[in-house]
């Protein structure tokens, strides 16, 4: 996978249309947009940030990724992920008993952030990329909003937290241990099985690509 | 160094770094995402201090009051994050004690440092190179969100350990204090604009091309 360097910006800047530059969003590097074949990366010769990354069929693939995140997290929100045993009780934790756990008092609040980090946004922002993409990967006109829509999702992308609560149950399994016997639900395997649709989502976006086929689809 | 390079601002445009889409100097908003067009934020650095003063601060009772309360029959106990992690170890359990120390102290106080260090070096110059403070710019905002794992933690305990009698966890406040100092971290570092890491520090050796020069988008 080799990359290509850009294109430099040439010097007589009058034969150009702005809408073929762009500029690294890092170090603010200009070049004349040049998409690479499918495969290749162009990547920012001062700064190495990944500029233009097509896939092939990466459309379809995100889409599909988008829905198994919302069909997961659903899933996720009623099975329980964590169960315990000792003394004679036991007793099943799921997602919404782990969101609402802080009920009561200032830490309600926390109880807020973790339903936002692991339910409304990871479901919020696939539901946004649905929204964007499938018209553009099906040949259709692109859908009204789409351009705030696909900026939203790429500003929640940092807040999408489900891979790191998968984490975090791990962590309690074990911290946990010595006081009672854990076992893992299905939710768990759910929420593992995130952590690979994330980094897989995130490895087929192409943020140029995207915006590319959004303003296609607006031509149409 | 690298090779003389041209930058959107020199050749008298603004880009997008929202989808690196250039437009003429002085343009508002991204005509194509919408997103509010900025060459080089005066204000970047400001924002920057201010989240990271706040993440400071929350920082500091995030150790100091108690993470969990676990009631068992056999004891009542407050732990703190470092205490908690300590008993971890003392039990035995390295590994779990050792990503609790990694997650919730030596990545939120490097981040402290790194940022300050980021932002300092924007206004004081820099004694290392734009490479090296751009990889650590990108370590600081793709480790950030791994902090949250002790929040998540202590939810799932609360959630899962209610067994009666026999043992239960609660919550303590310094789950707040500690989800707020990661969150206003995560704003400190998104705050920052990485084009100060790499504009070059003295005046502008290639000359600002009129923007009269390049053609006006329909």
């Amino acid at each position: 996978m080799a990359a290509t360097p850009e294109t430099p910006f040439p010097a007589e800047t009058d034969l150009v249309d702005p809408a073929d530059l762009i500029a690294c969003p890092t170090c603010d590097t200009l070049y004349c947009a040049r998409a690479p074949a499918f495969g290749e990366r162009a990547v920012c010769s001062q700064c190495n940030t990944v500029l233009i990354a097509p896939r092939a069929r990466a459309g379809m693939t995100i889409i599909m990724l988008a829905m198994t995140t919302v069909i997961l997290v659903l899933g996720a929100l009623f099975f329980p992920f964590l169960r315990i045993d000792a003394g004679g009780f036991h007793n099943d934790a799921t997602l919404l008993d782990a969101a609402m756990s802080f009920a009561g008092g200032p830490l309600l609040l926390v109880s807020l952030a973790v339903t936002l980090l692991i339910v409304v946004v990871p479901i919020t922002r696939a539901g946004l990329i649905l929204y964007v993409l499938a018209p553009v990967v099906f040949d259709r006109p692109a859908p009204p909003a789409a351009r705030p829509a696909f900026r939203l999702a790429e500003r929640l992308r940092p807040w999408s937290m489900a891979e790191i609560f998968a984490l975090g149950c791990a962590v309690s399994l074990v911290k946990v241990a010595d006081l009672a016997q854990i076992s893992f639900g299905p939710a768990f395997w759910m929420f593992s099985s995130l952590v690979i649709v994330s980094v897989v989502q995130d490895n087929m976006m192409c943020r140029w690509s995207v915006w590319h086929a959004i303003e296609q689809g607006e031509r149409a | 160094m690298t090779a003389p390079r041209l930058t959107a601002r020199n050749a008298g445009l603004v880009a997008c770094t929202g989808c690196t889409r250039v437009w003429p100097m002085g343009t508002p908003t991204c005509a194509r995402c919408g997103a509010r067009l900025v060459s080089r934020d005066p204000r970047s650095i400001s924002r920057v201090w201010a989240w990271w003063v706040a993440g400071v601060l929350a920082y500091i009772p995030a150790n100091l009051w108690p993470m969990l309360q676990t009631r068992t029959l056999a004891f009542n106990q407050s732990d703190t994050i470092l205490g908690g992690a300590m008993e971890l170890v003392r039990h035995g359990a390295w590994g779990v004690g050792i990503i609790i120390i990694v997650a919730s102290v030596l990545i939120p106080v490097g981040k402290f440092i790194a940022i300050a260090a980021l932002a300092r070096a924007v206004r004081r110059g820099a004694r290392t190179g734009a490479e090296t403070r751009q990889r650590i710019y990108e370590i600081v905002e793709y480790i950030g969100r791994w902090s949250m794992i002790d929040v998540f933690v202590v939810a799932i305990l609360t959630a899962l350990v209610q067994l009666s009698v026999v043992a239960s966890i609660q919550p303590g406040p310094a789950a707040l204090a500690f989800a707020l100092s990661v969150i206003f971290t995560m704003f400190s570092a998104q705050a920052f604009d990485p084009r100060l890491i790499w504009d070059d520090p003295g005046p502008e050796t290639v000359p600002p091309a009129a923007p009269e020069s390049t053609r006006a988008p329909a």
